[in-house]
């Protein structure tokens, strides 16, 4: 087990490293204009340009380069110069209770619908009621968050004063933090209640015609009992995994559109403001702190299945 | 187990799951290795493909939904024809000084406080059917009209790109195993670990700037394919791996064998033996694709590094309407609920075809999530 866990743990470095090299290939190779200028800004004195030449290593060669980006982005010295000189990292960091409050809430809402959804269409797999759901579902699925943030607003806060328009309050007055989430919750969780339901549905359906829970039956099990304590419980283990790795993505600033369409300033929201002025260091930082997240999960989710199930430890699983 | 279970739209089951194929279907546990019925192996009443029909037939709501697609993809083709011939005027001509008359009524296009009309239907004789789209006066309509060529352009063309990309990685990788697909696979592994949006954005925030230039091929930055290419590149590795994992599972097979011992070549085997046996589970990703596709685009657009302007899609239209989304939500309203309607006409068909298709429906989840067993590189 420790063995599996060090092993996936090198693998995620490994990943990270060359997530890290694709990054900086991206926005130093490709362009072809001057990156300097790019960095500095539009208004930029022909000194500052220079400036920031050095600091970026743009008069050195591409190895040289890259590490003098990476250490400016990991250290923490990386400065915006199209964003009001800001530091790019403590950007970020502010931004992550802005996120953490967005993705949690969220998470707990489509989890929670998710699963409902998905157990009541197993449950009746081929009904009405079936159908229904899956309808429901697949609207979810389709759903462009931009649709469904805009009716929000415009009908909740706009034209009946439902909720408070945008914005974030901090935790510290919990009332009024949630009346500000509580529709980018909702616009978020869409999209992936949608999905779960899907896949816990189907997972559901094929667990159910596994020999332990025939086994479980036999014993004289209450239907109940089988559903929820056979069935259910193994079914969710895709879903643990999808979770993993969609919580991830989220958490390390996937949520662009609902933050910044809701005004919630968080690392999605630096995103999609470093986007509109093209400021290229912001988004190598931040798309960087993204990938960060999600090997991070991805690697958690590993370990946790290995320890879970040894056939994945043990590497006689597939085939 | 009865594959029908999956399927809510055939009430009589259609005896595919006979015992024997069951035990043909090679799942592990880990759902690594999902293994189709090969073509040949048809239960009465005709082949596979022939079940399949039948029961995507019987599934009324999936083939109303690809009316529905084609509908909105018919009336997309049509743009010029409505542009040229009801509205008379083009998706990027500004009508901001003008008055239209309305049944002896004089209404200007914008108001001087930069309200543009709102919907006008057919009593303007088909002008601003939808409206016109803010302080610029352009004709709604036609600009949805040419957005949507934009959007399922993307959609569809992008799907395309992800399809042939998958299947020649994943038949490369599955079939020769070995260091082609250590390396394969380790570099969709680096893409899987980014997140599809900020690779998506990057990439399109740089080429917007300076455009795309491979040898003699130059696309401007307002061209259409960068975001096509880069929406097919992103997506590749959620198809190729589930596709490697079948392959992987049928190299195995009895009649990949006797295609080696006839000597076949490894080009016979990967594209006359194994892409046959994939075609099933190609159809409903490359269909679920599209979805996605056309999601990305409006996500990609709306930031900005998607479709750039002079040319339009429904992402850039949102992008355009929300910043007058308290005035005239019927903007942002509008391009949202064609994304809506086209994404869920693709979505319910692609569901009925998976159904139809694969009614051990494995294909969703590993096309998000793939399989953490995979990784480990199981031969």
């Amino acid at each position: 087990m420790l063995r599996f866990a060090v092993r996936r743990l090198l693998g995620a470095i490994a990943v990270l490293f060359a997530i890290s090299v694709l990054v900086f290939l991206i926005f130093n190779v490709v362009p072809a204009t001057n990156p300097a200028q790019r960095i500095a800004g539009k208004n930029a004195t022909p000194q500052l340009i220079k400036n920031v030449e050095k600091e970026w290593g743009f008069d050195k060669s591409l190895p040289e380069q890259y590490w003098t980006q990476m250490k400016l982005i990991f250290t923490g010295e990386a400065t915006s110069y199209s964003l009001a000189h800001i530091n790019i990292d403590e950007r970020i960091l502010e931004g992550i209770p802005v996120t953490a409050s967005l993705c949690i809430g969220a998470a707990i809402i489509w989890l929670a619908f998710g699963i409902l959804l998905g157990y009541i269409s197993a449950m009746n797999a081929g009904g009405l009621v079936d159908r229904f759901v899956t309808v429901i579902a697949l609207i979810g699925i389709s759903m462009p968050v931009f649709w469904l943030a805009s009716i929000f607003l415009y009908y909740l806060t706009y034209k009946v004063e439902l909720f408070p328009a945008s914005g974030y309050e901090p935790l510290s007055n919990p009332g009024k933090w949630a009346s500000h989430l509580i529709l980018p919750w909702i616009s978020l969780a869409v999209l992936f209640a949608g999905f779960y339901s899907r896949v816990l549905r189907s997972s559901m359906l094929d667990v159910m015609n596994e020999d332990y829970v025939r086994t479980a039956r036999a014993k004289g099990l209450s239907q109940r009992r089988v559903t929820v304590r056979h069935v259910l419980r193994n079914s969710l283990i895709p879903i643990v995994t999808l979770f993993g790795l969609d919580f991830g993505v989220l958490i390390g600033g996937g949520a662009i559109i609902t933050e910044s369409l809701f005004n919630l300033e968080g690392v999605g929201y630096f995103t999609a403001e470093a986007l509109g002025q093209q400021d290229f260091p912001s988004i190598m930082a931040v798309t960087i702190f993204g990938a960060f997240f999600i090997v991070l999960f991805n690697t958690f989710v590993d370990i946790a299945y290995a320890y879970l199930d040894p056939r994945i430890r043990l590497g006689t699983s597939a085939v | 187990m009865p594959p029908e279970s999956e399927n809510p739209g055939t009430e009589a089951p259609i005896p595919i799951g006979t015992g024997a194929l069951d035990a043909d279907l090679g799942i592990g546990p880990d759902g690594a290795g999902v293994v189709e019925a090969a073509p040949g192996e048809a239960g009465p009443g005709g082949g596979p493909w022939a079940v399949a029909w039948r029961r995507l037939r019987r599934n009324k709501v999936a083939l109303f939904s690809l009316a529905v697609f084609l509908l909105i993809v018919i009336c997309c083709l049509l743009a010029p024809v409505w542009a040229n011939q009801v509205a008379h005027t083009g998706p990027n001509t500004t009508h901001t000084l003008e008055k239209l008359h309305v049944g002896g009524e004089v209404r200007e296009v914008v108001e001087p406080s930069g309200k543009a009309i709102g919907p006008q239907w057919f009593e303007a004789g088909g002008k601003f059917f939808l409206g016109a789209d803010g302080h610029l006066g352009r004709d709604e309509m036609v600009r949805l009209l040419y957005g949507g060529r934009s959007s399922l352009f993307i959609g569809i063309v992008a799907a395309l790109i992800t399809t042939i990309l998958a299947v020649t990685f994943a038949l490369l990788a599955g079939y020769y195993g070995g260091w082609p697909d250590t390396i394969i696979s380790r570099a969709m592994d680096v893409i899987w670990a980014f997140p599809v949006v900020l690779l998506g954005i990057s990439l399109g925030i740089v080429l917007a700037v300076g455009g795309l230039v491979i040898g003699p091929i130059h696309l401007k930055s307002s061209s259409l394919w960068i975001p096509t290419l880069i929406i097919g590149v992103v997506y590749t590795p959620y198809m190729a791996r589930p596709l490697r994992g079948e392959i992987l599972a049928l190299r195995e097979k009895e009649f990949i064998e006797a295609a080696i011992a006839q000597g076949a070549s490894g080009f016979r085997i990967m594209f006359v033996e194994l892409l046959p046996n994939l075609l099933s589970t190609i159809i409903v990703f490359f269909t679920l694709n599209i979805a996605n596709n056309m999601l990305l685009e409006a996500v990609l657009s709306y930031l900005g590094a998607g479709v750039q302007p002079p040319s339009s899609s429904w992402g850039t239209m949102i992008s355009e309407g929300f910043q007058a989304l308290y005035s005239q939500p019927i903007l942002t309203i509008i391009p949202g609920t064609a994304i809506l309607l086209t994404v869920l006409s693709v979505n319910v068909f692609g569901d009925g075809l998976r159904d139809a298709l694969d009614p051990k429906s494995k294909v969703r989840f590993e096309a998000r999530a793939g399989t953490a067993a995979e990784m480990d590189n199981p031969i």
